[in-house]
């Protein structure tokens, strides 16, 4: 059927070449034995624990279900997280959708400043932000106290407990996802399909109302999945702030800690199984809105004209980024703090240089920072390696098995962290060869294995992307001249993937070197990572040594990055880039 | 159709500014003539638009012409309220005798319909919604807006395809939509942005013919901006010449192609050769290749008696050549042909005169006969030519024949 099809196909286009292509593969040696080794490994690391934990919850028949739904904490904790997660969807999309409007409309004193600032909670590693936030507006908090004093009251004005205190720092970090997607969507906005409405007599509300918002749905849709996947994922902000409060991530972890596996397996279950449910049902809502928009419209930003607007505007602004670089001030300013002097002033009383002073001498204190570093070097090694064969045989080949890989790749995506890790806890802690189980559980390589889970579908994804914008005919082109394999992959594939290799590693190192979620459910003493140690300083109540934590963490994400972006501009330009300064310069 | 008799020609010079023979137009327009009087843009340091004074009068079709970069579209921008002229007005006139300034009202306010050169059509709306858009607006009931938006559809040919998302018709069936929409909302002017370049070849020239007529049966006011002058030709009633920002000519197609006010006008219109001349008043001298011949020919008005740099525009069909068989011919110069094309109603000669590195001109005669290398007479049979000055403000780029 390939042939003929070839045979009907334009030479020389795109489906042509592929569908040649096929025909060539399933005869290929080369790409079976690329192929099935990468499907092999990703169907037992992705697959098997999470069948394991299937099998698992199913492990007394429905006996262990039963209890699950006859249990008032699990339905409580399952009512919760879908509350909590529609929760923070709806307080995201009502900051993110106006402040996109905002930046990209309209032109104001403080605008780039605002606008350089608003993506600053995503570059927050999640306990950090947790903690951040613990500073600021916990009961012992900064702006609790400062507001405590300024009113005269003789307790704290709030406590930050509960579900509202959970979607209130879900909506300060995630709603950078609904302010990127729906900013990047009115960026590409056609404007001319906002003048006709205008020419045809429209006002700013209807075309708000019946152009504009609903173009945005597709960019929208994405995001507020995205938002959702995370609260759902979320296991941070409720182990801190959930006061009494269950949710699922939250109860799978006390299960494991009491032993009760089975429950925990059926819990797990449940998460993924939300997760999944809510992909495929945004999925399906943003697929019935694709609308390819080809126009050539100017986004010209207008000027506040109202004195009204003109003060408000950057007043607003200012507020704002105060708002959002605070956390971030908050952890530098306690970092120097001395530990146990904070009682009950405002602000920490007594500075020092100590905490990183003994961060950086004393061995115990510098064990998870050298964990960390080597679990996310191992896991990013990992993932560049697998992802970029993995992406490559999706995106430039054709053989049986290929929607598999694709489906694998993007499998973790889809499920919580945390299932993740029960998931390899259910698995590899024993050595089993005839099931296939290793050893893992308990040892130094069972977070590595869990970061690398974690990073598949980010750096997959990165790499196909890049890999699409690659002309497929130059790959036979430098085998018709004469390159071996190998040369063609490193002399014409790996440079066509290295943005997106870049991009996509730098972002699972970023997560990596801060996860918490799965670390805390598989970490032992002797690989715990930074995030593990912040969480044991703080229940020490040693805020100075976490805040120290904390800031070298986030010195560790910046390295990352200025690692990533002198890999990049070291890189010789890729041909689209060469092309698009042509046509620019 | 416009029955304005008078040879109109507007020109931009440096010393004067320029010259606005819509608004020299005795009386108070007539009602719905849109005026756009001495209107500037500038963006930053650049001048989009100089100056320009416009009069598209009630049920004319008007043609706004010049290459990209010229100012047209910002032109038709400021007469849809997209842009704000840095300075001039635009009114229009009303049914009382009024003329209303419309320099500041925004485009939802203007009452004008608008075909934008990629359609705009709302991807998310089907074909009726589109066309009932407008209407929407302007607060027209469901039933009833859908009955007009049908009707309009049937119009352009397009009835029955109300129900259709946009993204299922082709590119000519768009462009029918984005009209049928604009024209819906019964617009006191209509503007189009290139309303046939997006069309594949084939289709253009169809879809030019009745777009005219369309247009013609709706005694719809239309301002509409091109880059092709043949399209210009073909629509319009009058054609408006803009270059670098400046109104070169105002005229019928005829005023534009026999009589060109400058030089940039005699190279963007048709095809021309533009050869030196000596203006003796009522004819002029041109020598080719060593002969010196006199042709009777037409000058600018307002270009005073005699223009001290003249150029000759020699069109390919006011010329033709006869063998040269060694003799003197009065009144015709001697050239070689270097190529021939056969071209069915006219054969196209490419002829040299005075020798290589001399003039070189282009002809179109039904004459067959002469072949390549082959030695003849030239002479003029079209009289009056156009003569206009070299000399024009701005860089003078030196272009062959007149295809901008």
């Amino acid at each position: 059927m390939t042939e003929h099809a070839a045979a009907t196909e334009k030479p020389g286009s795109a489906r042509y070449l592929a569908l040649g292509r096929e025909a060539r593969d399933r005869r290929a040696v080369d790409v079976r034995l690329l192929a099935v080794p990468v499907v092999l490994f990703l169907l037992w690391t992705v697959v098997y624990p999470n069948v394991a934990v299937v099998l698992g919850s199913f492990a007394e028949g429905l006996g262990l279900w039963r209890a699950f739904a006859a249990s008032p904490a699990d339905r409580e904790a399952l009512r919760t997280s879908l509350v909590v997660s529609v929760a923070s969807v709806v307080a995201a999309t009502l900051i993110g959708v106006p402040l996109a409007f905002l930046l990209t409309r309209f032109e104001f004193r403080g605008r780039r400043l605002l606008a350089a600032v608003a993506t600053l909670p995503a570059a927050l590693p999640p306990l950090v932000g947790v903690v951040a936030f613990l500073f600021l507006y916990g009961e012992s908090g900064v702006v609790t106290r400062a507001v405590q004093h300024v009113l005269g009251l003789s307790r704290a004005p709030w406590t930050l407990s509960g579900v509202w205190a959970i979607v209130f720092v879900h909506a300060y970090t995630m709603y950078v996802y609904v302010y990127l997607f729906v900013g990047a969507g009115l960026e590409r906005f056609d404007t001319t399909l906002d003048e006709a409405a205008a020419g045809l007599g429209a006002g700013r509300w209807r075309r708000l109302r019946r152009v504009t918002l609903p173009l945005l749905i597709p960019a929208l849709a994405g995001a507020m999945l995205l938002v959702f996947m995370s609260s759902l994922a979320s296991f941070s902000a409720p182990y801190v702030f959930g006061g009494g409060v269950r949710v699922l991530a939250t109860q799978i972890v006390n299960s494991k800690l009491n032993g009760a596996m089975g429950m925990a397996y059926v819990e797990t279950t449940v998460l993924a199984l939300s997760a999944v449910a809510a992909l495929f049902l945004f999925r399906w809502l943003e697929r019935r809105r694709q609308y390819a928009v080809t126009g050539k419209g100017r986004a010209t930003r207008v000027v506040m004209r109202s004195p009204a607007a003109r003060v408000l505007a950057p007043l607003a602004a200012l507020l704002l980024v105060l708002a959002l670089v605070l956390p971030h001030l908050m952890v530098l300013l306690v970092s120097f703090a001395r530990d146990g002097a904070w009682t009950t002033q405002v602000l920490p009383p007594e500075y020092t240089l100590d905490n990183f002073r003994r961060l950086a001498t004393q061995p115990q204190l510098w064990r998870p920072v050298r964990n960390s570093v080597l679990m996310t070097l191992a896991a990013t090694a990992a993932n560049v390696v697998v992802c970029f064969v993995a992406a490559y045989l999706v995106v430039l080949r054709r053989f049986p098995g290929r929607r598999l890989l694709q489906f694998l790749v993007a499998l973790p995506w889809a499920i919580p962290a945390t299932a993740i890790a029960i998931g390899l806890a259910a698995t590899f802690n024993r050595n089993d060869p005839l099931t296939g189980r290793v050893l893992l559980v308990g040892t130094f390589w069972i977070l590595p294995l869990a970061y690398f889970i974690r990073g598949v579908p980010v750096v997959a994804s990165a790499v196909e992307s890049s890999l699409r914008q690659m002309d497929p005919a130059v790959e036979d082109a430098a085998r018709g001249l004469g390159a071996s394999w190998v040369l063609t992959m490193r002399r014409v594939v790996l440079p066509a993937a290295r943005p997106g290799l870049v991009a996509g590693a730098t972002l699972a190192a970023v997560t990596a070197v801060g996860e918490f979620v799965a670390s805390v459910v598989l970490y032992t003493h002797a690989n715990r990572p930074i995030s593990v140690e912040i969480l044991a300083q703080l229940r020490s109540l040693a805020f100075g040594t976490a805040a120290a934590y904390s800031v070298l963490l986030i010195g560790l994400v910046l390295v990352i990055t200025l690692v990533a972006r002198w890999i990049d501009v070291r890189a010789p330009r890729s041909a689209a880039a060469a092309a698009d300064a042509r046509t620019i310069g | 159709m416009s029955t304005a008799g008078s040879r109109e020609s507007g020109v931009g010079s440096r010393a004067a500014p320029s010259a606005t023979p819509d608004s020299r137009l005795p009386g108070p327009p007539a009602a719905g003539t849109l005026t756009l009087r001495n209107v500037t843009r500038r963006f930053g340091e650049h001048v989009a638009v100089d100056d320009v004074s416009l009069q598209v009068r009630p049920g004319e079709l008007l043609a706004l012409v010049g290459a990209s970069g010229s100012g047209k579209t910002t032109t038709l921008r400021m007469a849809a309220g997209y842009e704000t002229p840095d300075a001039g007005s635009i009114t229009l006139a009303g049914a009382d005798g009024t003329t209303r300034d419309i320099t500041r009202v925004p485009p939802e306010r203007r009452g004008f319909g608008m075909v934008f050169q990629h359609y705009a059509l709302f991807p998310h709306m089907s074909v009726e919604e589109n066309v009932a858009f407008g209407l929407e607006a302007r607060g027209v009931g469901r039933a009833e807006r859908l009955t007009r938006a049908r009707d309009a559809l049937r119009t352009v040919g397009l009835g029955g395809a109300g129900p259709r998302p946009v993204q299922s018709l082709s590119g000519g069936e768009q462009q029918r939509v984005a009209l049928a929409r604009a024209v819906v909302i019964e617009p006191r002017v209509l503007l189009l942005d290139e309303p046939l370049s997006n069309l594949d070849p084939a289709l253009r020239l169809a879809t030019r013919d009745e777009l005219r007529a369309m247009l013609r049966r709706l005694h719809v006011t239309a301002l509409f901006v091109t880059h092709d002058q043949e399209d210009a030709f073909a629509i319009a009633d009058r054609v408006a010449l803009l270059r670098r920002g400046r109104l070169l000519q105002v005229g019928t197609p005829e005023d534009l192609y026999d009589r060109p006010t400058s030089r940039p006008v005699a190279e963007f219109i048709g095809r021309a050769a533009l050869v030196a001349a000596e203006d003796r008043g009522t004819h002029a001298t041109v020598t080719l290749g060593g002969v010196a011949r006199d042709v009777r020919v037409t000058r600018p008005d307002g270009a005073g008696a005699t223009i001290p740099r003249a150029l000759a525009v020699l069109r390919p069909e006011a010329l033709t050549l006869s063998p040269h068989d060694g003799r003197e011919q009065p009144g015709a110069w001697p050239g070689a042909v270097t190529a021939r094309r056969f071209a069915g109603a006219a054969t196209v000669y490419h002829v040299d005169v005075g020798g290589p590195g001399g003039v070189h001109l282009e002809i179109a005669t039904v004459e067959r006969g002469a072949r390549e290398g082959d030695r003849v007479w030239l002479r003029v049979v079209r009289e009056p030519v156009a003569l206009v000055a070299a000399d024009e403000p701005g860089a003078a780029d030196a272009r062959g024949d007149g295809r901008a």
